[in-house]
């Protein structure tokens, strides 16, 4: 039994998380979001060349990819591609992201498609922004040219699975930096002539973050590791892992908000571009509710 | 990252299984849990059976009874027993907290004395950390010990001590410099509980049982050289006791709701409880809970075996655990209805859950309230002021 991330991947990390916060300061990320796009057209290349699309990246590299992402708030394509439309299309070279009842997560910013078993050239696709909540993962309606457009594919069994299990290391990834920076400010800001992470009210809340964050960081890291792996647990572990990381990140942003006091309740604050983020991730193919429905099936049957 | 055995621990937990199927009584599986703790007499056949087979102090070194091996063997221990319902060693304070804290502090002459012995459960320990004016401000102790030519004379009283009727020895935190800082004046020492000067009265909990006692400690006198660390290290000896827990106790805590989680999907197929969608939710959390907790201690563990000290999240076991228990035996008993308010024969497997969900709120208190981990986790994980 070895639970630990290989020095490789510590390399990845340390790495990933140095290039998001040079490229990527918070102030840049909220210009982004605001502005026209969503997301920086220029990444793309720059992902590339650093290797994060690399074909030869396991499950668990990027499991490490996609939590940093979450951390930074990284404004690309990326989760969407590696986690979501890449075992369809085969590879993540090009940006891709999924349809689902005509909408897909970044589809204005993906260059292909899946629809179904098919992945089609999104040039070739009518495709209308949609205001979103996560305005660093928008919404665009996909009109496909006619039914059978582009190439048929068959979806790899464990899409799935891959993708619920890298969505929850991105949940880690949100709920880490929501607690990063709660600690930092309660550090910090006093009334009443203390700092106000030395009253209780506002540490134990603080501690309880933590306590939620680092049990969905182990659900999340066995989750990617058992569909690497095709251990028979994948199915359930995947179901855990989405359901306590999606709940994790969801409470580490609303008690991050809380411990902020108004200025978290900014948009100028950077915390409710994480909270948006933790909210897409819960709310993407199947609540947490639906998740534990999945794992009493595996208890009980149906 | 590899969360399956390595051939050398497969082979250790088939070994294991193996074993139990031998060790245990014919059809123990299939009888109903068992209630309260074990009754003396079990408990000690128990624990004699697991040192004769080379199953207690797996990780303790082998000059003092213990068998050497990596924590993951332990961590296999713990999960098989649990597996199966395996009674408890009758030692819990003695492999937990007195032996560490020997291993670590001793001189070479008390580890040789006291550590197989807790092994083998023919010696049993207590802790008399608490008293009635210190509780969680442990520091405040004020039983004296007063040196008398080559003996410690010991006045005061202790609270809350688990195990005290039965045990031989005691683990206690005494006040040695009344003079010096509230920390630096505390030492600590390993008494005999058949010194005279000593007597046990046994406290009766809110579970009916009497499992925790009053020490009181008149003129006992404690040979010199029974102190671990010298006068004025007691604090720091005492941070031993209460730290090791980072080490395996998180896999113990996990075998418990391991445990618990498999009667409660039992309990939930007998009531029907199964076909309701809301307690299906509500069980399928505690499953998630339950691996949670599981792969933190994994993890916790790795970082123990690779670098000797265990990670951060470590901290959150107990913390988890203890509420996770105390919200899956309230459930249990939701899903019995009124049943569950017969104890004894005429009760549920014998009025198992109403039990464990009055015992599990002692959870949240002993070995550190949850108010104190909280604080504990804010304030040396995520450096945050102290809030005193
Ligand atoms: C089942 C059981 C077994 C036990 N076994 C043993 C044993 O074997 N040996 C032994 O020595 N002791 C034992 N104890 C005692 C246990 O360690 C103490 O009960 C515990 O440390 C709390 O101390 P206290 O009871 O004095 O409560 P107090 O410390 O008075 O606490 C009362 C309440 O105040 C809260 N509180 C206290 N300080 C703070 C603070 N700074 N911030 C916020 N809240 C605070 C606590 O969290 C608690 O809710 C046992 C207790 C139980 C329930």
């Amino acid at each position: 039994m070895d639970f630990a991330f290989s020095e490789e991947q510590q390399m990845l990390r340390a790495s990933a998380r140095d290039w998001l916060a040079d490229r990527y300061p918070l102030d840049r990320v909220a210009a982004i979001s605001d502005g026209d796009l969503g997301y920086d057209p220029d990444a793309w290349a720059e992902l590339t060349k650093l290797g994060w699309l690399d074909e030869s990246l396991e499950l668990t590299d990027l499991a490490v990819l996609c939590e940093e992402a979450g951390y930074g708030l990284l404004p690309a394509p990326f989760v969407t591609t590696v986690a979501l439309a890449a075992p369809a299309v085969g590879s993540a070279e090009r940006p891709a992201s999924v349809v689902h009842d005509g909408l897909a997560p970044d589809g204005a910013a993906v260059e292909l498609l899946v629809a179904g078993a098919r992945v089609v050239e999104a040039s070739a696709c009518t495709i209308t922004a949609v205001d979103s909540v996560d305005r660093l993962r928008r919404y665009a309606r996909v009109e496909l040219p006619e039914a059978d457009a582009g190439e048929s594919v068959t979806s790899t069994p464990d899409a799935q699975l891959r993708a619920g299990a890298l969505l929850a290391c991105e949940a880690v990834g949100v709920t880490q930096r929501a607690l990063d920076l709660t600690v930092a400010y309660v550090k910090q800001r006093e009334q009443f002539g203390r700092v106000i992470g030395s009253y209780q009210a506002i540490a134990h809340r603080v501690s309880d973050v933590y306590v939620q964050l680092e049990l969905a960081r182990s659900l999340a890291y066995w989750a990617a590791w058992s569909v690497e792996a095709g251990d028979p647990q994948a199915e359930v572990a995947v179901a855990a892992a989405r359901s306590a990381a999606g709940e994790a990140a969801l409470f580490g942003c609303e008690a991050a908000i809380q411990s902020h006091g108004g200025i978290g309740f900014t948009w100028e604050h950077p915390l409710h571009r994480f909270y948006k983020r933790a909210q897409w991730i819960s709310s993407w193919s199947g609540s947490a509710t639906s998740q534990r429905a999945q794992i009493a099936t595996a208890l009980f049957g149906d | 990252m590899d969360f399956r055995d390595t051939p050398d621990e497969a082979e250790f937990r088939a070994g294991l299984r193996a074993w139990l199927v031998e060790a245990l009584p014919p059809g123990w599986q299939q009888q109903p849990p068992h209630v309260g703790r074990w009754d003396e007499d079990t408990a000690r056949t128990w624990a004699r059976k697991l040192y004769d087979a080379g199953y207690s102090g797996i990780t303790w070194p082998k000059e003092y009874g213990g068998q050497g091996q990596p924590y993951t063997y332990q961590g296999i221990f713990l999960e098989e027993t649990a597996r199966v319902g395996a009674p408890d060693h009758i030692g819990v304070i003695g492999l937990g907290m007195a032996g560490p804290t020997i291993t670590a502090w001793g001189s070479q002459e008390q580890k040789q004395r006291y550590l197989a012995n807790i092994l083998s459960g023919e010696e049993i320990w207590c802790q008399g950390f608490s008293e009635p004016g210190s509780g969680s401000d442990l520091a405040g102790a004020r039983t004296s010990a007063v040196l008398d030519g080559d003996e410690w004379v010991v006045n005061g009283q202790k609270v809350w001590s688990s195990y005290a009727h039965i045990a031989d020895w005691c683990i206690l935190v005494v006040r040695t410099d009344p003079a010096a800082a509230k920390h630096a004046g505390l030492s600590y020492l390993l008494v005999d509980m058949k010194s005279p000067g000593v007597e046990v009265r046994p406290l009766r909990q809110i579970t009916g049982d009497p499992e925790f006692n009053e020490i009181w400690f008149t003129d006992v006198r404690v040979p010199r050289e029974s102190m671990l660390g010298q006068p004025g290290d007691g604090w720091k000896v005492a941070m031993t006791t209460l730290l090791h827990e980072r080490g395996t106790l998180g896999f113990a805590l996990t075998a418990a709701l391991e445990r618990a989680v498999n009667r409660l999907i039992t309990t939930a197929k007998e009531t029907g409880a199964d076909s309701d969608p809301v307690q299906r939710d509500r069980i399928a959390r505690h499953w998630v809970e339950l691996q949670a907790l599981r792969y933190t201690n994994y993890r916790s563990l790795t970082t123990l075996v690779k670098t000797g000290v265990p990670g951060p999240e470590g901290s959150v076991a107990k913390l988890h655990w203890s509420e996770s228990n105390q919200r899956l035996t309230k459930l249990a008993q939701e899903l019995l209805g009124e049943r569950a308010m017969l104890s004894g024969a005429g009760g549920y497997w014998d009025g198992y859950w109403a039990y464990q969900q009055l015992r599990s709120r002692g959870n949240t208190i002993e070995a550190g309230t949850s108010e104190i981990l909280r604080g504990i986790v804010a304030e040396r994980v995520l450096g945050l002021p102290k809030s005193r």
